[in-house]
């Protein structure tokens, strides 16, 4: 099981990114849930969900200590790295974020996927991250991911392609790192 | 084969396979999802969608739709619903099946537009003026949504009386893997030739209407309404049961907040202390008998009604309690929701 | 050092939670202008909506109420019963807000002839709640209830709430407005201007719509909205004084 809290500004795909680690999940029959923090402003503001796969039943949709934090921005940071449970990890998009957690039990990863991504596509930094949380996770297949970003994608065929090039080379980066 | 859906929108294709054609609703926060997939998806099905002018309007247009025989529904949330309250009574009064969705947000008043439950009283006492009841169903997940949705229009006509389903924003927000049951064949629906006033020309006329001047009138129909009523509780009522069998702490709670408690029971058991959960998946009717049993087992040692309200559903909890056990409440507002370990905490502090 | 532009008194410092682009902001300050130059700052009183003007109270210093979806007109002429007939009072109103739900309140506060003014931002679109059609979203434009663009056939038609409500014999002053470049934003703060009056004068209802833009959910930049306003927007409704009791006076 995991549970994963995403979190940034509105714009900088929080959502999605979340949508497809569940479609990705769904494509390997686990169960899975995605709840999004939703406020009356169409524009600005702070975005972020919870989303979490498990071969279990879900019970609780919200998360209170996630295993993962990915924070897009400064605020997310703050807002949820003491959340983040002992042994957990946070993710950060240090191309936006510019300090370090205070948190010493957990494992810390700055990773500047906007600039990563933007040598492939520019609006690819979600799916680039899609790409550095699955050697993390272990149990998701790369070709689980290719079909969740297809599926997301399916109205815009065009930008698939280079989305999944972004899939791969943040595959790659993490692989790398980990090593 | 599942597909990832999000609760709003589960809803409004569950409907349609269920041969429901006709919605009328107004924008309002969150639940515009239902709406909006409707405005498209019914006109492809040979159906209608009408963005009423108000939800007063909206539920009178439900009341035409289900008086010419049709499967009609609504959505709204609180403050929406609040506005449709009148047209409910009407339609409870005149006997017409429909199907009537509230996502839930914080009150009284404008509110705010997070997850609330603070509609239980409204939804399950009537809401409207008069002698009646909705039947309320609470699901707590999308799938359950889905299920409930493509039923409530049957159980609603075979009864002739408003079904009310109740979620809040959380659930009508999220996604979760679901599967939408087979579209139904119209032709396979119940014939509604007795009543409905479509336009006969057999020379009886049908009346929709809920006016009974003659107090001995209205009385009669409020006495077979509440027949009614009671042929429902027997045979609609439902709930779930989750590791009760042992408990010693019991959590009473629906929709959203009930899969909180479950968490919550889920650790408590890790802890060694033994916690279970009565989940009412119908509001009205209301499992009281399941609530009574586990009343009476000796080794209950309290219930703990867990809502996002004030305290609404505890009442009912302590009425099927009747004072065998100490019935506590657990709520936030506002749009707070609590999480497993707050729960967690509280049984271990309270014990 | 010189001041030679300031904020008006009557705008407290509370950012504005509008989209960028947004014309809510420009009519805020010339509603808080007007009443600052005709000296009821300190008297005025206003009645906020629900839509994305729903926080104007946060942004207005005078005393505020905050309606149920429509209601506006129906709480200000109960206000006006009460207060003291010198007391400005205004209800500032979206199109889903007036001509949708509140119709009926709108008229009849119109009928009676109620001495209040009702601002009316009309964008044709249910902003806040994510982009449904409004009363007066336009023939063929899109909106998330009518995603191929509105069919009157399918979706029935728009209203136009200036022409419709001038055929009533209560309202005193009935103007529609744009604030798509300076020039029109000028035209609308003397229009805003002249409604104020006229309540001043206690000549009955004055009714102030303005043809706004929605750059979020129209799904354009705030520069092509204003094109669309400018364009589409105002060629369908026409700007202009559609009664005016002041002129008939004479």
């Amino acid at each position: 099981m995991q549970k994963i809290t995403i979190s940034g500004f509105g714009g900088q795909g929080v959502l999605s990114l979340g949508k497809f680690i569940s479609y990705s999940a769904i494509e390997q029959n686990l169960n899975t849930s995605w709840l999004p923090s939703y406020g009356p402003e169409m524009r600005g503001g702070t975005a972020n969900c919870s989303v979490i796969y498990s071969a279990e039943e879900i019970a609780a949709p919200v998360i209170d200590h996630p295993d993962i934090l990915i924070a897009f921005n400064e605020p997310s940071l703050d807002k949820f790295e003491n959340a983040v449970k002992k042994d957990g990890i946070i993710i950060i998009n240090s191309d936006i974020v510019h300090k370090k957690t205070t948190r010493k039990d957990v494992k810390f990863y700055e990773i500047p996927v906007d600039t990563l991504a933007a040598e492939i596509n520019k609006r690819g930094a979600n799916v680039y991250m899609l790409g550095v949380l699955l050697p993390i996770f272990g149990d998701i297949t790369e070709e689980a991911a290719i079909h969740a970003v297809e599926h997301v994608f399916e109205s815009k065929p065009k930008v698939i392609p280079s989305n999944i090039e972004c899939l791969k080379a943040g595959i790659a980066y993490m692989q790398k790192l980990l090593k | 084969m599942k597909k990832l859906w999000k609760g709003n929108e589960a809803i409004a294709e569950a409907a349609v396979a269920a041969g429901c054609r006709y919605f009328f609703g107004y924008p309002i926060t969150p639940q515009n999802e239902i709406p909006e997939y409707l405005s498209w998806r019914l006109p492809e099905v040979g159906g209608a969608f009408i963005q009423a002018e108000s939800e007063v309007s909206a539920i009178n247009m439900v009341y035409g739709a289900a008086g010419a025989g049709a499967r009609a529904m609504t959505s709204s949330s609180s403050p929406g619903v609040s506005l449709k309250q009148e047209g409910i009574s009407y339609i409870a009064g005149a006997e017409l099946p429909c199907v009537i969705v509230n996502m839930m947000r914080s009150g009284p008043g404008l509110g705010g537009i997070q997850p609330a439950q603070g509609d239980y009283f409204q939804a399950t006492k009537g809401g409207g003026h008069g002698d009646y009841h909705p039947i309320v169903y609470a699901p707590s997940s999308i799938q359950e949504f889905v299920d409930i949705t493509y039923n409530a229009f049957d159980v609603a006509d075979k009864y002739r009386c408003p079904v009310m389903i109740i979620g809040d924003g959380m659930l009508g927000q999220m996604m979760e893997p679901a599967e939408i049951p087979p579209m139904r064949d119209l032709k396979d629906l119940p014939n509604k030739d007795d009543w409905a006033a479509y336009g006969h020309s057999d020379g009886r006329q049908r009346l929709i209407n809920s006016i009974r001047i003659e107090a001995d009138d209205l009385e009669q129909f409020c006495n077979r309404l509440f027949e009614k009523y009671k042929v429902i509780a027997q045979n609609e009522t439902r709930s779930e049961e989750y590791l009760t069998e042992d408990a010693e702490y019991i959590f009473v709670a629906y929709g959203s907040v009930a899969r909180i408690c479950k968490a919550a029971v889920v650790e408590l058991r890790a802890h060694g202390i033994k916690a279970g959960l009565i989940r009412p998946i119908t509001l009205y009717p209301y499992p009281s008998d399941v609530i009574a049993k586990r009343a009476k087992s000796a080794q209950v040692k309290k219930f703990i009604t867990v809502e996002m309200s004030m305290g609404q559903m505890v009442e009912d909890v302590r009425l099927a309690v009747n004072g065998l056990k100490p019935v506590e409440f657990y709520g936030r507002c506002g749009g707070n929701v609590m999480m497993p370990a707050d729960l967690v905490k509280y049984v271990k502090e309270g014990k | 050092m010189k001041i030679v532009a300031d904020k008006p008194k009557m705008l407290t410092d509370t950012p504005l939670h509008y989209c960028p682009g947004c014309t809510h902001g420009i009519v805020h300050r010339l509603i808080a202008e007007v009443l600052e130059e005709l000296g009821k700052v300190d008297n005025a009183i206003g009645v906020c909506p629900v839509g994305c003007s729903v926080f104007a109270y946060n942004y207005f210093n005078c005393d505020m109420y905050e309606a149920a979806h429509g209601r506006a007109p129906a709480v200000a002429s109960a206000v006006r019963r009460v207060v003291n007939p010198d007391n400005i009072i205004f209800t500032y109103q979206g199109d889903g807000d007036l001509a949708s739900i509140g119709m009926a309140e709108t008229v009849h506060a119109c009928m009676r002839g109620e001495n209040i003014t009702i601002i009316f931002i009309n964008n044709g679109i249910y902003g806040m709640t994510g982009g449904q059609m409004a009363p007066t979203t336009m023939p063929g434009e899109k909106a998330t209830t009518c995603i191929y663009g509105r069919d009157p056939k399918v979706n029935g038609n728009p209203v136009h709430m200036c022409e419709m409500l001038a055929t009533l014999t209560g309202p005193a002053y009935i103007e529609r407005v744009s604030c798509y470049d300076v020039a029109h934003v000028l035209k609308a703060k003397k229009a805003i201007k002249k409604a104020f009056q006229v309540q001043m004068d206690k000549k009955g209802l004055s009714f102030i719509e303005v043809v706004a833009n929605c750059p979020t959910n129209y799904h354009m930049t705030p520069l092509e909205s204003m094109n669309f306003v400018k364009e589409k927007g105002c060629t369908f409704y026409p700007l202009g004084v559609f009664k005016d009791i002041t002129k008939e006076d004479k």
